[in-house]
């Protein structure tokens, strides 16, 4: 009594199927990777509930970093010039026009401005920079800036963002708000990381409620 | 998994003094190209950030000097947040007691709570929360308590400056813990 013979199979598999479809997955992986641009500011923005995307076009960026230092950026090149040939009549500086608009941001107060425009990339660095003042409401010079920034971009959309350091404390976050109020720049967003609603509480009730209303519209 | 070439024959099939050309598998061994491809994937699958940052949107009131032009608030529906440092939260319901009977020490965890009881126990329209940040407290603290606003649904608060009276009183109560 012998057991009919079962056709040995072979053990091994085609791997061409995995490999195309390993490969198909490394090239959108690779393709969909942004790398992050090195920050010469770095900032670890807090954590909130809302879900709305930050804007990255036409904004005035405001960075407070962990040890309360005031930062500007913004990326419309034509405004900048605006502001440059506005800084230099109005606070009589002698700025030159081209490295400001190169500038990817400020940090230092007006009369020093020249000199920061002139320094080389690896000295702007957070640590090393002494920021815009804005300590107290006589020496704001945020205001200023907030200014000029109103009348480069007057009758434009602006997108104001405050991007602040978890540690910073609140008297700079204070003093940044009052020279935005100062200039009637009633409305900013604050730049956070995205953070899911607790479970259980208003908000989280009110967008389940939502979710079958938007699914019958 | 390596494939073996069985395809030579042994010596059977040889013929007689004639060497037939030994045949080589077109087959690849592919396990270690799906290897190496699934360390890559993993690696830009782990490297890889989908998450962008959002904003967060505050509008701020214009500083109304006018007393007619300012905002009544009522005083039963008024819940007042101071935050100072380390994380520490404190809290009051309507105008504060002189001898600070009413003023309360809290925590961010327990702050939800708080505001949820007194969002039930007021009604809607009278209800507002008052954010009084001292100078000790972090920009986190100030955007977690914004963003309690938002996750309990407050409609109606304000960022307020600290009184002297408070920050004695939040002096206080920081040494009395310590």
């Amino acid at each position: 009594m012998s057991r009919p013979k079962l056709p040995r199979k072979s053990t091994s598999i085609d791997m061409t199927a995995m490999c195309d479809v390993a490969f198909l997955l490394l090239s959108f992986f690779i393709l969909t990777t942004k790398f992050k641009p090195s920050e010469s500011v770095t900032i670890n923005t807090p954590s909130s509930v809302a879900s709305k995307v930050a804007p990255d076009k036409d904004i005035v960026l405001i960075s407070i970093d962990r040890n309360g230092k005031v930062f500007l950026s913004m990326d419309d090149d034509e405004r900048k010039q605006i502001i440059a040939n506005n800084l230099n009549s109005t606070q009589n500086l002698n700025i030159n026009v081209a490295s400001f608009v190169k500038a990817k941001f400020f940090g230092s107060s007006l009369s020093k401005l020249p000199e920061f425009l002139a320094l080389p990339e690896d000295k702007l660095k957070a640590d090393l920079l002494p920021g815009i003042p804005c300590k107290d409401s006589a020496s704001n010079e945020l205001f200023i800036w907030m200014k000029a920034i109103n009348e480069a971009y007057a009758g434009k959309k602006i997108n104001l963002l405050l991007k602040g350091d978890n540690i910073s404390k609140y008297p700079s976050f204070k003093n940044v708000i009052a020279a935005f109020k100062r200039n009637d720049f009633l409305k900013f967003q604050m730049v956070t990381n995205p953070e899911s609603v607790p479970i259980g509480t208003n908000l989280w009730r009110a967008n389940q409620s939502n979710l079958p209303k938007t699914e019958i519209d | 998994m390596a494939e073996l070439d069985t395809s030579s024959g042994g010596g059977k099939h040889k013929g007689k003094g004639v060497k037939k050309a030994k045949k080589l598998s077109t087959r690849i061994d592919l396990t270690p190209m799906v290897d190496l491809g699934f360390l890559l994937i993993t690696f830009f699958i782990f490297t890889t950030t989908m998450s962008q940052p959002t904003a967060f949107k505050l509008n701020l009131p214009k500083d109304a000097n006018d007393v007619k032009d300012q905002t009544p608030t009522k005083q039963s529906g008024a819940l007042t947040i101071l935050l100072s440092k380390d994380n520490h939260v404190f809290y009051y319901e309507g105008i504060l007691d002189e001898a600070g009977k009413n003023f309360k020490s809290s925590s961010f965890k327990e702050i939800r709570g708080i505001i949820e009881n007194k969002k039930k126990s007021v009604d809607d329209k009278d209800f507002f929360v008052i954010i009084k940040p001292n100078d000790f407290c972090t920009y986190q603290n100030v955007i977690d308590i914004l963003d309690e606003m938002s996750i309990n649904v407050v409609k109606r608060y304000a960022l307020v400056d600290i009184s002297d009276g408070e920050n004695l009183l939040i002096n206080a109560t920081e040494k009395a813990s310590n």
